[in-house]
């Protein structure tokens, strides 16, 4: 068994899920009724929105969604590109992320999602006569593409339900946004992720102390895939014994982050400057999303300082740097501004 | 053969629609154009129109949700006969693809086509098509312009109507040359006619409140106040349709939490304000939706002189008003500072237009509102 735990224990059916049970409780009505809306599912990451919407289409549709293909198909783009493209289907189903092609995702909606939703149901024994495709990552849909999504919905409402997943909804523009239901997932809270921990020891077979969880739950900020993840390694790196919270492995980038942070801190200087350049070139060179990077610096360095008004000047700036990497083209220089702004803020 | 081949699809969807419930924004939609709400003007003008047989070119904008799209399909249903409608309507909307070479072919193609006259019948069948360019303003500039002339040279047989929902987006030439027709937004009264209307039909039971919380949340945006209801109906089925449920659906927070997010920002306490916008990033709240409710939190004062809102009826944002009040008497709120914090959001909403991310946005927004205090 080479799954991760995250994979192997997910729950399948809405009664397993362990959390939000007057939401799952609310889904399963849907699902069990015959006129099933749209959905637009948002929520933060590793709250169980994807297991949540898996459960769903099972739910509608029954054992026969466990049967997937991946497929792999080519799109021409009107300027006579060709673009692969690949989606997870059932019989009953199709999982497509539109945003991994960029900016021909309108083709995606315009071509593939149109043709699904041309095509009727195929088993004619099928529970529903709609078939259900799930859009992951929404949120990154252009603006093209989810114009395109918009007379689709409504026109093949007869074939076809679509399942938005996304982070945030307020990059879905308002017209798709009223042709759904909205569902809010929100994260777990310590409690709750305590309790699943528990769950997945009791699975694993192995003692896990409330301390332990408790700390785990801590540490993880409300995301159950996080927290999972971070008690396998630890169940993993204490092998027999059993896990002490002081063992838990914190993801490196942020202690990298951290180690950033101090260094600001400690010395407001051109020859530091330097060293931080290095260090924050090694995280992007590990695929650490700069947007991320400001984030967390932003946070770890409000911890080391202790007035107020600085604080509230570091958060302003990243806020600002924040914004204007997604203007431009190279990230290293707004990094670098925001280090440079905050020794400045620092210093004076 | 054609024929045999062309029916099965036809035959099979037909099935498929009476065994499935349609939602209701489609069961609902004006069957004739008198059935068009709140739009009087709009709809005189249309009705003259269609006695003199004659229509202009047309250009239909407005915010979404006002019956644009529904209007001019009633109108086409009422100028041809059944039959060959689908002949004299040509619709594009933004799912299919609209660049200039479609503008070029397709359009210019169909737009050729020369109808005649039919004989008697009780349908005016004027001898013109209508092409119906739905989302507009998603058409590129090129395309726009490719539309110009083949505009007028074809405006004996081809009428267009473009519908959008800015019309700044819409190239000045075409706007010039199309009758412009604005919609908008619905008022309260129409809203709760028609809602009232669906909730006979669907007999519905509901709290008088839920459906004046149903108004307020959806903004004159009709499709929206329906597609609320009809969640909340699935999800209630024959019970009491409450204000609380309709809150949820419309995933509106609620206002304690953001009370107390106004809260931390008026004791001038970074770590609390920190810990409030962490609260809601991690509960999934919408970040539109707290630039909205903590504009309303902040300005309902203004709100209130406009009367734009029947206090009575909209109880939500009377909590709103509440703290809002409460806000105005006892920290001294100026209209200069509340236009400086009108300011800081919609620099926060442009800033999450662009892409940034909510948690650090909202955060600043906290921040700044402290420090205009």
């Amino acid at each position: 068994m080479a799954l991760q735990w995250v994979d192997r224990h997910r729950p399948t059916s809405l009664n397993e899920l362990s959390f939000h049970s007057d939401l799952s409780q609310r889904l399963g009505t849907l699902a069990s009724d015959g006129d099933f809306p749209h959905l637009l599912v948002y929520g933060p990451s590793g709250s169980g929105k994807k297991t949540r919407i898996n459960c769903v289409i099972k739910e509608l549709f029954g054992e026969g969604v466990e049967k997937i293909k991946v497929e792999e198909r080519l799109f021409q783009t009107p300027s006579n590109k060709k673009l692969p493209f690949y989606t997870v289907s059932s019989i009953y189903h199709l999982e497509m992320t539109p945003s991994e092609v960029g900016f021909s995702d309108r083709v995606v909606i315009q071509d593939l999602l149109k043709e699904i939703a041309q095509t009727p149901q195929l088993d004619s024994n099928a529970k529903h006569q709609f078939k259900v495709v799930v859009i992951n990552e929404a949120d990154a849909l252009s603006h093209d593409a989810q114009a395109a999504l918009r007379r689709t919905m409504e026109k093949y409402m007869a074939n076809l339900r679509v399942i938005l997943c996304c982070n945030s909804s307020s990059k879905i523009i308002s017209p798709i946004r009223s042709r759904c239901l909205l569902v809010r997932v929100g994260a777990p809270s310590v409690a709750e992720v305590m309790k699943v921990l528990h769950i997945f020891s009791n699975k694993e077979n192995f003692v896990l102390s409330s301390a332990v969880a408790e700390k785990i739950a801590e540490e993880s900020d409300g995301n159950l895939r996080k927290a999972i993840l971070m008690l396998e390694s630890l169940k993993f790196t204490s092998g027999n014994d059993y896990p002490r919270a002081d063992t838990i492995v914190k993801l490196d980038w942020e202690v990298y982050i951290s180690d950033i942070a101090k260094a600001i801190i400690a010395n407001q200087s051109e020859t530091n400057l330097e060293s931080i350049r290095k260090m924050f070139y090694q995280l992007i060179f590990s695929c650490i999303e700069p947007s991320l990077i400001i984030k967390t610096l932003a946070f770890e360095l409000v911890k080391y300082i202790e007035h107020e008004d600085v604080k509230c000047q570091i958060i302003l700036e990243a806020a600002d740097c924040e914004h204007r990497l997604h203007l431009g083209q190279k990230k290293i220089f707004y990094l670098e501004a925001f280090a440079i702004k905050t020794m400045h803020i620092y210093k004076w | 053969m054609e024929d045999f081949f062309s029916e099965r699809p036809t035959k099979s969807r037909n099935s498929t629609l009476y065994q499935q419930p349609q939602p209701w924004v489609e069961k609902y939609r004006p069957k004739s154009i008198d059935d068009v709400t709140a739009q009087e003007q709009t709809v005189a003008v249309l009705k003259k129109s269609l006695e003199s047989k004659n229509l202009p070119h047309m250009l239909f904008y407005g915010p979404p949700g006002t019956g644009k799209t529904s209007t001019i399909l009633a109108l086409a249903r009422e100028l041809y006969e059944p039959e060959i409608l689908r002949d004299r309507i040509l619709e594009l909307n933004a799912s299919d693809e609209r660049g200039i070479n479609v503008v070029r072919e397709k359009i210019k193609n169909f737009a050729r086509v020369i109808v005649g006259n039919r004989g008697e019948s009780k349908y005016p069948n004027p001898p013109y098509k209508i092409i119906i360019l739905d989302e507009a303003d998603q058409m590129t500039n090129d395309a726009q312009t490719a539309l110009r002339r083949t505009m007028e040279t074809y405006s004996r047989v081809t009428r267009f109507c473009l519908i959008c929902n800015y019309v700044s987006r819409i190239i000045e030439p075409l706007a010039s040359r199309c009758a412009k027709f604005r919609f908008k937004p619905l008022d309260i009264e129409n809203t709760k006619e028609r809602l009232q209307m669906i909730c006979e039909q669907e007999r519905i039971k509901y709290e008088p409140e839920a459906l004046d919380q149903l108004i307020s949340a959806s903004e004159g945006d009709l499709r929206k106040a329906i597609m609320y209801l009809q969640s909340a109906y699935r999800l209630h089925k024959n019970e009491l349709i409450t204000r609380s449920s309709i809150l949820e659906i419309a995933g509106t927070i609620p206002a304690n939490i953001i009370d107390n997010l106004l809260g931390q920002a008026y004791n001038l306490s970074y770590t609390g304000i920190e810990s409030a916008v962490k609260e809601i990033v991690k509960s999934g709240y919408s970040s539109n939706q707290v630039l909205l409710q903590v504009n309303v939190g902040s300005l309902s004062g203004f709100l209130q002189r406009k009367s734009l809102i029947d206090q009575e009826q909209t109880k939500m944002v009377n909590v709103l008003t509440q703290i809002q009040e409460k806000i105005i008497y006892e920290e001294r709120l100026t209209d200069i500072q509340k236009s400086t914090i009108s300011q800081h959001i919609s620099e926060v909403d442009n800033n999450l237009n662009d892409g940034s991310d909510e948690h650090l946005q909202i955060l600043a927004l906290i921040l700044n509102i402290m420090r205009a205090l």
